[in-house]
């Protein structure tokens, strides 16, 4: 303080310095999940697209044949969460990130105080601050389709642990879609993706109805998670082997986005 | 380093791919001054500029901003400094004051919000998203972005880039007014006028390379060679430089700036002025005025590169 004592002080007389860590990955994390909730196509995937799939899966089951083990809305719920957690650590964060990187925001956040670890937490923390509000609105609307999860201890572990690992595999992925290729580009890339991967990835549908590739499409990100999505909340246990798929596609994605992301 | 000057940029070399940007340049920028770096479109300035700015890494020579080095001591440069990009530098469905607001609270000790966005005249657009905004108000913004930290130096690109003259000038009052707070401002301009008004010091840079450097006065004072600007009624005949330069003789150099002016620098004595006329006469060429001495940084920079600034 003694120079500011010393240099009468006007308007504009330095006093540089950082904010706290934390202070500037809760700022980032708040701006960035305000962002994704106010952009209206975003939230279309994010929420309207789970809950549709979740009601027509569950009114359209009773018609068709697909000889499930337990109602159909417990058996599809977990799948419509994890649809939902593919879609905004997937989905939307390529395509915000895509867009910032075209508007030169992250040039600009980069010689802000915010470092780049920082910069990662702020929108880790926003996916899941999302993902927290998707999970709310879609347990709401399966309760109200007679959803009665019974998941117990290990299982209300194990939905937090796969939402974790499946978190931070498609996050890794989405980062090295959108440090790779142009903003337009990212979006029609991770839109594809999403579509293909609610297809014929095994989210929605368990990886039994797959017939012959029921193997493979557990390997796949989106297998992973919709079945240890299925296993916590239907059978009340931990899926280690999805946590252990999902973590090698996580250091599969940050391993590559590390050497190709490109911050303008 | 308390003592180290604001920017030390010693022999710094640029190459994108086979064209080279920056070519061997040093400059100096003292602290508590506003520095201007001139130079057409193209000239090596913003790359410059972003080196220090910690964005790129010297392929040769050092960079020094307040002492550290840019890539290295990024972290502790970074909270010192304040950046203005040239354009964008905010997510489309931003508001104005919102976006401030976040790059403020990136900071320790920012800058009153409201003050900040009066000075500006951002308060009329704080709800609008940045899409939505003009040119002009997304280039205030990005000021305030730059200055809302508090930061020992500034480094503005293009500052009044697409800003009307009132704000103009207005930017130009504030850029003193941080001056006088004891903050270092570096900025790149093609404007002349402003580099002229505004600069304590110029660096003049074309091809990468540093070709003057001095106060405004130093540079538009001719020293012993004269100027003389000629200005007539018609456009010159073609090849009009090369024929006045053959009747004015050796120790003298001629310019043409546009269609109707030229630059002589040369003894200026009533025979240089004497020979002037004669050849507006014997080219049917009418002057409307010969001034002597009357240079300014546009014609400085023309003399040194052979070319116009203006874009």
């Amino acid at each position: 303080m003694t120079s500011s004592q010393t240099r009468p002080a006007g308007t504009f007389s330095p006093r540089p310095g950082a904010a706290p860590f934390g202070r500037m990955v809760l700022a980032q994390a708040g701006m960035e999940a305000r962002l994704m909730l106010r952009n209206g196509e975003q939230l279309l995937l994010a929420v309207v697209v789970p809950v549709v799939v979740l009601v027509a899966a569950v009114t359209g089951s009773d018609r068709v044949d697909l000889d499930l083990d337990h109602p159909a809305v417990d058996v599809f719920t977990p799948g419509v969460l994890a649809l939902a957690v593919m879609s905004t650590s997937f989905t939307a964060l390529a395509i915000a990130t895509g867009f910032e990187r075209r508007y030169g925001v992250i040039k600009r956040l980069g010689t802000s105080p915010l470092p780049r670890s920082g910069l990662l937490a702020g929108k880790v923390l926003a996916l899941l601050l999302v993902q927290l509000l998707q999970l709310v609105v879609i347990s709401a609307v399966a309760l109200g389709l007679g959803w009665s999860p019974e998941p117990g201890v290990a299982g209300v572990v194990g939905v937090l642990l796969i939402i974790a690992a499946g978190t931070a595999a498609f996050a890794s992925l989405g980062l090295l879609v959108a440090g790779a290729l142009r903003a337009e580009a990212t979006l029609a890339a991770a839109n594809l993706i999403y579509l293909l991967l609610m297809a014929c990835g095994a989210v929605v549908l368990p990886a039994t109805a797959y017939g012959g590739f029921e193997g493979l499409v557990q390997w796949l990100p989106s297998g992973a998670l919709g079945e240890g999505m299925r296993d916590a909340l239907i059978d009340g246990t931990i899926a280690w082997p999805a946590i252990a798929v999902l973590l090698i596609w996580t250091v599969l994605g940050a391993a590559l986005s590390a050497r190709t992301f490109k911050w303008e | 380093m308390p003592d180290a000057p604001a920017v030390a940029v010693d022999g710094l070399v640029m190459r994108y791919g086979d064209k080279v940007a920056v070519d061997d340049l040093s400059l100096t920028v003292e602290r508590h001054t506003i520095t201007a770096v001139l130079g057409p479109n193209g000239a090596g300035k913003t790359t410059t500029l972003e080196t220090c700015e910690g964005y790129r890494k010297p392929q040769a020579g050092t960079v020094r901003v307040l002492g550290l080095d840019p890539v290295r001591q990024r972290r502790e440069l970074l909270p010192r400094i304040g950046v203005m990009l040239q354009s964008g530098g905010a997510w489309s469905g931003v508001r104005a004051s919102e976006m401030l607001r976040h790059v403020a609270r990136l900071h320790a000790h920012p800058l009153d919000l409201d003050l900040l966005s009066e000075r500006l005249g951002l308060e009329e657009c704080g709800r609008t998203p940045y899409r939505r905004l003009s040119g002009g108000q997304q280039q205030r913004l990005g000021l305030a972005m730059a200055l809302v930290g508090r930061p020992e130096v500034v480094f503005v690109d293009e500052p009044t880039a697409g800003v009307d003259p009132q704000m103009r000038r207005t930017i130009w009052e504030l850029l003193a007014e941080l001056r006088r707070d004891g903050v270092t401002v570096v900025l790149t301009t093609h404007y002349m006028e402003e580099a002229e008004r505004l600069a304590d010091h110029v660096h003049i840079v074309d091809h990468g390379r540093l070709v003057a450097s001095g106060t405004p006065l130093e540079l538009t004072r001719g020293g012993s060679v004269a100027t003389i600007r000629l200005v007539v009624t018609r456009p010159f005949p073609p090849g009009a430089p090369d024929s006045l330069r053959r009747v004015l003789g050796d120790g003298t150099s001629v310019s043409q700036v546009d269609d109707l002016s030229m630059l002589v620098s040369g003894p200026a004595d009533g025979t240089t002025l004497a020979k002037i006329s004669a050849w507006c006469a014997e080219h049917d060429v009418l002057p409307e005025s010969l001034n002597l001495g009357a240079r300014n940084l546009e014609d400085v920079f023309l003399q040194l590169t052979g070319r116009e600034l203006a874009p």
